[in-house]
């Protein structure tokens, strides 16, 4: 189908994949890098290209609890938040997937204080990973874009019923402007249909909605919450297929690979760096290294047969992310090795911690990291801070 | 008006049987909760003038009328606020020692 293309920015590709989504509220609180999803949606509302109510709330704390108030009458919620006040919403980031309510949010990935900092990392959505959300990482304004359909497509789907979570790379793809498609409104209606949910506040069926357990019954709902978030693998592969189909563009589902079948070493990433990764992968290429890339999409669920698929031909892998779990390894490293709990040849793994606040991760870093997988030595250390720009002498 | 009933609270022998989500139909008690009662109220029927204002009033909607328009209180669910003893416009409720009414 014939597509419009226009030239938009990351944030500007959210709001008009929401405005396609037809979200009856949109609740939200401006924050850089993400404020101008929220500027552009109150727009959108303003001109009435979108038939929505805009909740200026006062915190974002607020915007989460309107959202589940929204998504508790049976109607369709949306937010967009970052860094800090994702933070400060965290308590209403749990409530809402404890109360199964298919909620979308935009995150622009940022950098946690202190030091202050309005920079990308990505310290900010995976401080929150055991929130019960299911969080994708895109890589450019494109996948934004269709993320943000697909995303109430998994979200309300009677087998997951779990608040989506799209994350992009503060500044770097939410201030970058790119050539984007922009899908047909009617082939979206078409593709997704209002949400019917019967986990709604009901004048005719009355229902007492996120109400308290003794513990005798709270495990099992939290049994039925984890189940439906393993549910969703099956979810988001069928809706990437689907939306695929529709309008031509296929990610992958849960995760991307890149040169990953004949390659020797491979480097493991999320998010807009995985376009940094794949350009030096065609370099090296050339230069007749076997390198590839495995784009992680989905952080929960987490892509554990993908990864062990990967290990079994790739016997040393580095996972690049920009966060730290203080004191121990990055998140994401950790989620990786994991996979391999219970495999006979389980992969020689390392873990590269880049980018915090905004620092650029280069091509030649991307080059170092491949290099130290290729030369495996013994003893290179397992985490590596990368491009430090000083001695580390303590 | 209608009262919700006391169901016995049975654990469920499978998982499945548990709601897909944190909700269930309105209304459903399995347990009585009046037990940090310290005062409870008791309506003189001779004084009360039927106005309905504890009715309304009570934050835990434990009084409902009879048939017949008349207050009464279900002490299985009352906490013993005393606010509709407070409100009371002829003074018709008194707040009794709970157990030693007798």
């Amino acid at each position: 189908m014939e597509q419009k293309r226009v030239f938009v920015s990351g944030n500007e590709a959210v709001a008009l994949g929401v405005r396609l989504s037809r979200p009856h509220v949109v609740s939200a609180y401006p924050i850089t890098p993400q404020t101008i999803v929220v500027e552009r949606l109150s727009d959108f509302v303003e001109d009435q290209s979108l038939k929505a109510e805009f909740l200026h709330v006062e915190s974002e704390h607020s915007a989460m609890a309107a959202a589940m108030g929204v998504s508790a009458v049976g109607a369709r919620a949306f937010t967009a938040t970052s860094s800090q006040g994702l933070l400060h919403m965290a308590e209403c980031v749990h409530y809402a997937s404890g109360g199964r309510f298919p909620i979308v949010m935009m995150n622009a990935n940022r950098s946690v204080a202190v030091p202050w900092s309005i920079y990308g990392d990505q310290r900010d959505s995976l401080g929150l990973l055991d929130s019960g959300w299911i969080q994708v990482y895109v890589e450019d304004a494109q996948e934004a874009l269709d993320m943000t359909i697909q995303a109430y497509r998994i979200a309300e789907d009677d087998r997951v019923m779990t608040p989506y979570m799209v994350n992009l790379d503060g500044f770097v793809l939410t201030h970058t402007y790119e050539p984007v498609f922009l899908p047909d409104q009617g082939a979206v209606d078409a593709y997704l249909p209002p949400f019917k949910t019967t986990n709604k506040m009901d004048l005719d069926t009355p229902r007492s909605l996120c109400f308290s357990t003794t513990p005798e019954d709270n495990m099992e709902f939290k049994y039925i919450q984890h189940k439906a978030l393993l549910n969703s693998v099956n979810v988001i592969e069928e809706v990437d297929k689907s939306f695929g189909d529709a309008f031509g563009r296929y990610y992958g589902g849960m995760t991307d690979s890149y040169m990953t079948d004949d390659a020797d070493v491979a480097i493991v990433t999320l998010g807009s760096v995985a376009g940094t990764v794949r350009t030096v992968i065609d370099e090296m290429r050339e230069e007749g290294h076997k390198v590839g890339m495995l784009k992680i999409r989905y952080m929960r669920p987490f892509p554990e047969k993908e990864m062990i698929e990967l290990a079994k031909n790739t016997p040393v892998l580095g996972v690049l992310e920009k966060n730290i779990s203080f004191g121990y390894e990055g998140t994401v490293y950790t989620n990786v090795n994991s996979a391999f709990t219970n495999m006979e040849n389980a992969p020689k793994t390392f873990n590269f911690v880049a980018g915090f606040g905004g620092r650029d991760i280069s091509k030649d870093d991307v080059r170092d990291m491949f290099m130290e997988l290729i030369e495996n030595k013994k003893d290179a250390k397992r985490v590596q801070f990368i491009g430090m720009g000083c001695e580390l002498d303590v | 008006m209608i009262k919700p009933k006391l169901h016995a609270y049975k654990k469920p022998a499978k998982v499945s049987e548990y709601p897909s989500t944190v909700a269930f139909q309105g209304g459903h008690l399995v347990s009585m909760n009046s037990g940090w009662r310290t005062f409870k109220p008791v309506v003189n029927k001779e004084t009360c003038v039927n106005c309905l204002r504890c009715y309304l009033i009570c934050p835990d909607g434990v009084i409902s009328k009879t048939e017949d328009n008349k207050v009464q209180i279900d002490y299985d669910f009352c906490k013993g606020c005393g606010v509709c003893a407070h409100e009371c416009k002829p003074n018709a409720i008194e707040m009794i020692k709970d157990g030693g009414e007798a």
